[in-house]
């Protein structure tokens, strides 16, 4: 194989694998704040239980999603250099930016916020919990700034030409403000609460069927799900957005969505499907002009098809980014029938019998991962063969002294850490799960110094 | 060229930059460096209250390497692609014993088994001194510098990298933070285990004057640019002297007990051993061992003037921030470690 495919292998499996955690930590973030909020206001000690036990995962989760993206930090020198020169004088500072203002609020109110509940008064433990939140969620804004930009460029100039060509930038807040940023984010940030609200509403799901904390689990989910049904509602409307933003400012993408070729041609959406690339037909279920529709509010308008690109300038995996898409789309359908469902039923005081929905609520934290990263995957796959869209090619962008053997060793390396992490996280996070919430006033170690066996 | 108090954007970039790097290796170096000691504490109260020495703060000094990564990238993006592809490999191994180290941290008194808290040890020692190492070879290497084509694209192989010189500057850096790391420790320990910490200390303090010793000699012998800038201004020489006599107080102020003062001065070590390879360094940061115009220098691989501007400004308003959440933490975490129900 060569280094592009290995360098975007690694990219990729790296990236995706972080992926996981910081949604994770800004959702739970939000609930963190929730919990410890009620226990300020109402002294109410189960609060205070489920205040700590989630402290707990989160510090979990956080540790890992913060050693984790460290890596893609380096990547973007180690294995893209070409790319590194090309956009450092956009990409760095953006960079610069999530260090500076995210990355040193969170980690240094991290340690409070994990270490401090018997140093610090509560009020300055919920100062700390609130800015390690808002710490996570501004390093998303920055990161999504620099990707968006890679997506749709904007307040730049091009200097220098051939191998020395770099973008330079002219205009800051051009930079920050280009075309897709507010929608990306805003999207960003409501699948990450997603992804954090559900992983409380699975694990407090799962002891009320398990009939284990029933009053505290009881009171998280509810408060839980009325954040969560916001969230899937308001998804909705960033994810029309984003789409909205796709067709406009990267057509061949949109197109690919769809598996759409012909530019004369209205539209059609798929419920599902399946695309042949080679023979550029899409074999599912449509509602015709459906996507002329979502974006003109008619059905006669064409929408730009992939045959009105050069054969080099558009995606070539197709269906993935068709599949991709789909997945995600009828995830968050079905997170908005769950959330509504539950709400209803809560309403109506019924919720907690329902041993069946219990149970799809026990398994559905993986509902909102897995839409994370098929979003993602679309959202990265449709920008080919662009790294920055229709100034910089992927196979443009690599470090130019790296070998495909250095990228096989990291490749490996990196494949083997992750799997074992992976696997300790899983098994930690079940075990802290089957611990469960320490009843008040018992001061049980997180971490006892005895040892039990060899 | 834009100035700002009549010195050019690029070389504050240089300064920001190297005062980052200086920050972390404050920083990060002293709970790096009980990494590097952990294994020398035998019983598990002492290894759990030094872990704990650090829980509270270890993730915040990392965020300094960040920021420098980031400063870097923004500030000099050539320097940051050249450096970090020609690296490929340390960087990899870099990173890789990050996140072993994280979650060694993370992981080890999460199970009550002895096999397990000895995986975990061992893991979290070796990864403390493999990040310090590998920086220390990358250091070096900057210090001696590398095959740099006129393209700015590195020409040479693994073999380039770990060289004698590069190393020992591995070496040395190892034991400045074992040095760093034991003082920070015997700090937040009582009794007994402080004891032991503080002999610990002083055997880092011997192997780190040991080393700085023979880098010292090394340099003169293996890398006469960096006597160039010296001889220029030959007042500079008293940075080294400086610094071997602080070396030798810090020693002595480890016999008297002063561990506070003691540390601040390896505090001021790191950042002067940075001080005086910045010096040799300047104006250029990557040097090439082909031809010194190949060199990236400042003034050729800096960011445009109108970025450099933006994140010089992001530093002005973050850099108080970051200081003010900094001395909130320390002085949350002020004192003798107690372990409780929230420890690792």
């Amino acid at each position: 194989m060569d280094v592009e495919i290995l360098s975007r292998l690694q990219f990729a499996f790296t990236i995706a694998f972080h992926y996981i955690y910081p949604p994770l930590s800004i959702g739970l973030g939000v609930a963190l704040v929730v919990f410890e909020g009620m226990y300020l206001r109402t002294k109410d000690k189960h609060y205070e239980q489920l205040t700590k036990f989630w402290i707990k995962i989160f510090a979990l989760i956080f540790g890992i999603g913060v050693a984790t993206g460290i890596v893609m930090e380096f990547e973007f020198g180690t294995n893209w250099a070409a790319y590194s020169r090309y956009v450092g004088d956009i990409f760095g500072s953006a960079l610069a930016a999530e260090g500076v203002f995210a990355f040193a609020l969170e980690s240094t109110f991290l340690g409070v916020l994990l270490f401090g509940w018997n140093k610090v008064s509560p009020r300055v433990h919920f100062f700390s919990t609130i800015m390690v939140t808002l710490g996570s969620m501004f390093s998303a804004i920055w990161i999504v700034v620099a990707n968006s930009w890679q997506q749709t460029p904007a307040g730049f100039k091009i200097v220098g030409k051939g191998m020395n060509a770099r973008a330079e930038i002219t205009d800051f807040w051009a930079m920050v403000f280009n075309p897709s940023s507010v929608d990306r984010i805003l999207h960003v940030w409501i699948a990450a609460f997603l992804a954090g609200t559900f992983l409380v509403l699975s694990v407090h799901a799962y002891y009320i069927l398990k009939n284990r904390h029933v009053e505290q689990s009881k009171k998280a989910f509810g408060a839980i799900l009325i954040i969560a049904t916001i969230s899937a509602l308001a998804q909705l409307v960033t994810g029309h957005g984003s789409a909205t933003g796709v067709a406009e400012n990267q057509p061949a993408k949109l197109a690919s969505f769809e598996g759409h070729y012909d530019s004369l041609a209205v539209a059609d959406m798929y419920l599902f499907g399946w695309v042949n690339n080679a023979k550029q037909e899409v074999t599912g279920v449509k509602i015709p002009g459906g996507l002329t529709f979502l974006l003109y509010q008619n059905f006669t308008t064409p929408v730009k098809g992939l045959n009105a690109f050069n054969k080099n300038d558009r995606p070539s995996q197709v269906n993935f980014v068709f599949q991709t898409y789909h997945i995600m789309i009828a995830i968050g359908m079905a997170l908005i029938g769950l959330t509504l469902l539950a709400l209803i039923l809560w309403w109506k005081g019924k919720l907690f019998n329902q041993r069946w929905l219990m149970a799809v609520f026990s398994f559905s934290v993986v509902l909102p991962q897995i839409a994370n990263q098929v979003g993602w995957y679309s959202a990265e796959v449709g920008r080919q063969p662009w790294v920055v869209y229709g100034l910089l090619r992927t196979s443009d962008a690599l470090s130019e002294n790296v070998r495909a053997e250095q990228v096989v060793f990291s490749l490996i390396l990196f494949t083997l850490v992750y799997m074992i992490l992976f696997g300790l996280f899983i098994y930690l996070l079940n075990k802290k799960i089957q611990t469960g919430l320490e009843p008040h006033g018992t001061n049980k170690e997180y971490a006892p110094t005895k040892l039990t066996s060899k | 060229m834009e100035t700002f108090l009549n010195i050019e954007l690029g070389t504050w970039m240089f300064l920001v930059i190297g005062a980052v790097f200086s920050g972390y290796a404050i920083l990060d170096g002293f709970d790096l460096g009980a990494g590097t000691v952990h294994l020398f504490l035998r019983k598990e109260e002492s290894r759990r209250i030094a872990l704990n020495a650090i829980g509270p703060v270890w993730d915040g000094n990392e965020v300094w390497l960040v920021i420098g990564g980031g400063t870097l990238f923004a500030g000099f993006p050539k320097v940051y692609a050249t450096l970090l592809s020609a690296f490929y490999t340390p960087f990899i191994l870099f990173l890789v014993m990050l996140i072993l180290r994280a979650i060694a941290i993370e992981f080890r008194s999460k199970e009550t088994m002895l096999w397990w808290r000895k995986l975990w040890d061992i893991t979290y020692s070796v990864s403390s001194t493999m990040v310090g190492f590998t920086l220390g070879v990358v250091l070096g290497n900057i210090v001696i510098g590398i095959p740099i084509d006129q393209n700015m694209i590195f020409k040479g192989g693994l073999l380039d990298i770990f060289n004698p010189y590069a190393i020992l500057t591995g070496l040395t850096v190892v034991a400045l933070f074992a040095l760093h790391g034991s003082v920070y420790l015997v700090m937040k320990t009582q009794d007994k285990l402080a004891d032991r910490l503080d002999y610990i200390s002083k055997i880092a303090g011997m192997l780190f004057t040991i080393c700085y010793v023979l880098l010292s000699i090394a340099t003169l012998i293996f890398v006469p640019h960096v006597l160039d800038d010296f001889k220029e201004t030959p007042v500079l020489f008293a940075i080294p002297v400086i610094t071997l006599l602080l070396l030798l107080n810090e020693r002595r102020l480890i016999v008297k007990k002063k561990y506070w003062l003691a540390f601040m001065t390896s505090a001021t070590l790191t950042s002067l051993l940075l001080v005086t390879i910045a010096i040799g360094l300047y104006p250029n940061i990557l040097i090439s061992n082909i031809d010194g115009a190949y060199s990236l220098t400042i003034a050729n691989s800096s960011a445009s003037q109108k970025s450099l501007g933006i994140i010089l400004t992001f530093v002005m308003i973050g850099a108080p921030l970051v200081l003010v959440y900094t001395l909130f933490l320390f002085r949350t975490f002020r004192g003798k470690v107690v372990l409780d129900e929230m420890s690792y």
